[in-house]
């Protein structure tokens, strides 16, 4: 039988790495991922988890020892943040390509300079381009069900890849809600068999180099690192069929179904559309009803799946309107722009027709992103859409409050 | 050591843009980079097997009484010479030939 219990979405994240059955987790804490560190150790320390625990120095070691870990065989654990995760960078960007199904929470946090402890998505978002696959959570019990579901998408052997499951630091990681926690039985059956290095090992019985030398300027160096890199790309395109049919296998097993890459909300007879992504969409939710109630002719976007970039589902989306609204809690410093804005320019681009979009940033450093806050997104979309007067800078949501 | 079940690694099975592995030595010959190579007085080597220990690119060969470099793959960094205790081991300048 499923538990119901009520916790928040740092110990929803624990009792879902619970249930995957991991044999190595490494953990170093930092706010507000600390919690979840917490309630992992705990859990190995009261037998729930069955895994041996690395407290090692910092986050290069952590996600280092679990490379070996991986290669060696086990599935693996680790959950980070902010400044954490920016230490771990340097092994953070070999996993892709050394192709380890490896599951690690992003506890999303603002990045600093300037000091601050708080949410954010600053640091997930820096990050977006190394490979990793990332899923946005909403609500403690997606946290709950993506983290299991992560190890069905990472260790599938069209994709081979690590991936982040990311859920908004102090709004998720301390917000507690009801939530089940799924039937071992019922997991077991669901994840299959357990195989983490059928590709590449560890193992005096099969002797390999990993990661030898390939590169240089010609011979037969060149060519080598461009098939890596392009067996890399594919296997992102193809994680694009693989985590829908997984929240599908997940929703017909467990009852839950979640939309995989992207959610369309009331967006069939929308002319505008907000387009949100993790813990904000409740919020953003309740802005469109009662935009709606007034009838304002607006729906939303939520994104689950960030990367890959699931274009064709986006441009399906992005069609069905005459203006998108993007609300960022992260900055391009380079492009002056929200990071998720940015990424939508390139699929608007793909479309027949010019779809304009407006950047938005709030909830930076811990900001709450409010109801009142989206109805302002509305209602400057909307205006912007009757005068043909498109805002060329982003809107910063909390200048001025 | 429990010896496992697992059948013999065969790369072949595996799709060639995964992961990068190498089950041949040095399809790019490292060897070509050297400046100066380590030759070994077989009189004073006593097969310790310290130089086989440190090579960092384990391109160390056994042979019946002595070890010495694969000079394909050695890119002469001379860390056998430095740490050899019986100092058999110099390092040579290559000259062109």
């Amino acid at each position: 039988m499923p538990t119901t219990i009520v916790c928040d979405g740092n110990e929803g994240a624990a009792w879902g790495v619970s249930r995957a059955r991991p044999d190595m987790v490494a953990v170093y804490p930092i706010t507000p991922q600390s919690s979840l560190a917490e309630y992992i150790s705990q859990f190995v320390a009261d037998g729930i988890i069955d895994a041996d625990l690395m407290d090692v120095e910092g986050e290069h070691s952590v996600l280092s020892v679990l490379q070996g870990a991986c290669l060696a065989g086990a599935r693996t654990f680790t959950a980070t943040c902010g400044q954490g995760l920016a230490f771990m960078f340097e092994p953070y960007f070999r996993t892709p390509p050394l192709r380890l199904p490896i599951v690690m929470s992003i506890v999303t946090r603002d990045g600093i300079t300037p000091q601050c402890v708080w949410g954010g998505q600053q640091d997930a978002m820096t990050v977006r381009e190394v490979g990793w696959i990332q899923m946005y959570c909403e609500s403690v019990q997606e946290i709950i069900d993506t983290v299991i579901m992560a190890y069905r998408v990472a260790e599938d052997r069209k994709i081979m890849l690590p991936v982040n499951v990311c859920h908004d630091g102090n709004y998720l990681s301390y917000g507690v809600e009801e939530a089940s926690v799924p039937d071992q039985d019922k997991v077991d059956l669901f994840l299959g068999e357990k195989n983490t290095n059928w590709h590449v090992a560890l193992d005096p019985e099969r002797p390999m180099g990993v990661d030898p030398l390939t590169g240089g300027p010609g011979g037969a160096g060149p060519a080598m690192f461009a098939r890596y890199r392009m067996g890399l790309c594919e296997a992102m395109q193809n994680a694009l069929e693989v985590i829908p049919a997984v929240h599908k296998e997940w929703g017909d097993s467990f009852g839950r179904h979640y939309a995989p890459l992207v959610e369309e909300y009331r967006l069939d007879d929308a002319e505008m559309a907000v387009v949100t992504i993790g813990g904000m969409t409740g919020a953003a939710k309740d802005a469109v009803d009662l935009a709606r109630l007034e009838g304002k002719p607006v729906g939303l976007i939520k994104i689950k799946t960030l990367r890959p970039l699931p274009v064709e589902a986006l441009k399906q989306a992005l069609s069905k309107v005459k203006i998108v609204a993007v609300m960022d809690r992260a900055v391009s410093f380079g492009c002056n722009c929200g990071p998720v804005y940015q990424d939508l320019l390139s699929v608007l681009y793909r479309l027949d027709k010019r779809i304009p979009a407006i950047s938005y940033i709030g909830g930076l450093a811990g900001a709450d992103i409010t109801e009142e806050h989206f109805l302002n997104v509305i209602e400057t979309a909307a205006s912007s859409l009757k005068d043909g007067d498109l805002p060329q800078q982003p809107i910063w949501l909390n200048e001025k409050e | 050591m429990k010896k496992q079940s697992k059948e013999p690694f065969d790369a072949s099975t595996i799709p060639d843009n995964l992961c990068p592995i190498a089950t041949e030595m040095s399809v790019l010959q490292t060897g070509d980079w050297r400046a100066e190579r380590p030759v070994v007085d077989k009189r004073r080597c006593v097969k310790c097997a310290t130089c086989w220990l440190y090579c960092p690119t384990q391109c160390i060969k056994e042979k019946e009484t002595w070890f010495e470099a694969n000079l394909e793959i050695c890119k002469g960094c001379g860390v056998c010479a430095h740490e050899c205790p019986h100092k058999a081991i110099t390092m040579v300048i290559e000259e062109e030939e």
